[in-house]
């Protein structure tokens, strides 16, 4: 098999292209795994508040080495901190802040999205085990801009973005942008729109790799994330 | 005088009764009341529904409880979390049931609750396996389901500070689910890190009222 002509991103290099698109004052929930690392990316000078559903408005970087703290972890257990102007709040107004629409962005991973923007990311109904569904259809349901991180094929390069999804959704019709490691992609009433890829892609490419019809966006542009992007204090 | 502080963790979940829902506070490790947890395994009731965000870890507090066949249901959100085998042993031997509920939806059940309203529509879950068999009402064209208020028994929590009355402060992420079960059951026990006197919080920092707290137990400070 010869090599591909093009290198997909890595996950921090896509966490780094999701990052780009917050907003100064939005206020966003990260989902755990590659959109944790979101936070880390964020432009420097661009204020950005961080909520995790455990009842944190003000989430800050992880802890350096030695100084964690037992009584401050985020939605994945994981040790975190308070930024400056950081608060805390119950459950039930946590999730009065997800569900009633007042975070602007929530930036989820995914199993698998459909064209409609059908989101399946909480079980893949796996009998061994219990499933778990946390915050996840709170999510999906109540901020303002879903947008999902995800790789664009699974293990095997089977498409996961689908006409339809095969796994249990979490919520129908609610992914307005996916940036997987091949493209940037926006769900829009008039179909998917590619509006970035990596060098070395192409739309007919991208179409092999992605069941439903992909349609490029004409002022569509490359998606080069710096090689080993700069992290910073979040 | 009023004085809910009772002098043993026996006499804090003294009266418990076998078939009960417990509303057990905590996300993950933190701001969970093992030590009371670890009490009402040695009180014994039975047969006991258990409202939590996750299933407890290792072989305390509430996996103890399961690993000891007290449990008869969790009703939880994310019962894989940490070292949960004590939940994962009696979910394959299908000695407990699960009701699995988006993390969310549990919190304003108990609100609701508390609230003394009858139940809600909620978008969350629509149009999901977790919502099928719910009653749907489409409101301002989306649909809806329909979720009943969820109210404990008892309530076990974990705080930092507590005076005589049962006013209640937190540390930090230890306050996640605790003031909103507080609010929602018939009988709210607190194990706390210290008592201070009448007077010493501040009225405008006491994040759990009174009013919503039965009994207090003084453990110790520990995460």
């Amino acid at each position: 098999m010869t090599a591909k002509p093009y290198s997909p991103l890595t996950r921090e290099q896509m966490a780094w292209r999701a990052a780009q698109d917050l907003r100064e004052g939005d206020y966003v929930n990260l989902g755990i795994g590659i959109p944790t690392l979101a936070a880390s990316f964020v432009p420097a000078g661009r204020e950005v508040i961080f909520h995790s559903e455990n009842g944190i408005l003000g989430m800050g970087p992880r802890p350096e080495p030695g100084k964690e703290d037992p009584y401050m972890v985020d939605a994945g257990k994981n040790k975190t901190t308070l930024v400056p102007g950081g608060c805390f709040v119950h459950h039930a107004d946590s999730f009065l802040i997800i569900r009633g629409g007042h975070l602007d962005v929530s930036l989820l991973g995914a199993f698998e999205v459909s064209e409609a923007g059908d989101l399946a990311n909480w079980t893949t109904e796996d009998p061994a085990f219990p499933p778990g569904v946390g915050g996840a259809m709170d999510l999906a349901v109540g901020a303002r801009a879903i947008r999902i991180i995800m790789e664009h094929t699974g293990k095997n390069g089977e498409p996961r973005i689908l006409k339809r999804c095969s796994y249990p959704l979490t919520a129908a019709k609610c992914v307005k942008r996916i940036y997987t490691n091949l493209a940037v992609v926006d769900v829009t009433p008039q179909g998917l729109f590619v509006i970035e890829m990596i060098p070395g892609m192409t739309l007919d490419k991208l179409q092999a790799l992605t069941e439903p019809k992909l349609q490029l966006a004409p002022d569509w542009q490359a998606l080069a994330p710096p090689a080993a992007p700069e992290t910073r204090a979040a | 005088m009023i004085d809910k502080q009772v002098k043993t963790t026996a006499d804090a979940v003294a009266g418990v009764r076998d078939g009960s829902t417990v509303l057990v506070a905590g996300f993950g490790a933190v701001g969970v009341p093992d030590i009371l947890l670890d009490a009402l395994h040695e009180q014994g009731a039975r047969e006991l529904t258990i409202v939590a965000n996750n299933s407890g870890n290792g072989d305390y507090g509430l996996a103890r409880l399961i690993n000891s066949g007290r449990v008869r249901k969790v009703i939880c959100s994310f019962p894989r979390s940490g070292d949960y085998s004590a939940f994962l042993n009696a979910y394959r031997a299908k000695s407990l049931e699960l009701e699995l509920l988006p993390q969310g939806t549990i919190s304003e059940r108990m609100r609701c609750h508390a609230a003394g309203l009858g139940g809600f529509f909620s978008p969350v879950s629509a149009g999901t396996k977790l919502g099928e068999g719910k009653e749907t009402r489409e409101i301002d064209g989306r649909l809806h389901v329909f979720e009943k208020p969820l109210k404990g028994d008892v309530a076990l929590i974990k705080a930092n500070k507590a005076d005589r009355w049962g006013n209640l402060t937190y540390i930090k992420s230890a306050r996640n689910f605790n003031p909103v079960m507080a609010m929602a059951a018939d009988l709210t026990v607190a194990e706390v890190d210290t008592m201070v006197e009448l007077g010493e919080l501040d009225p405008e920092a006491v994040v759990t009222p009174s009013v919503f707290v039965d009994r207090v137990v003084v453990v110790g400070a520990h995460p």
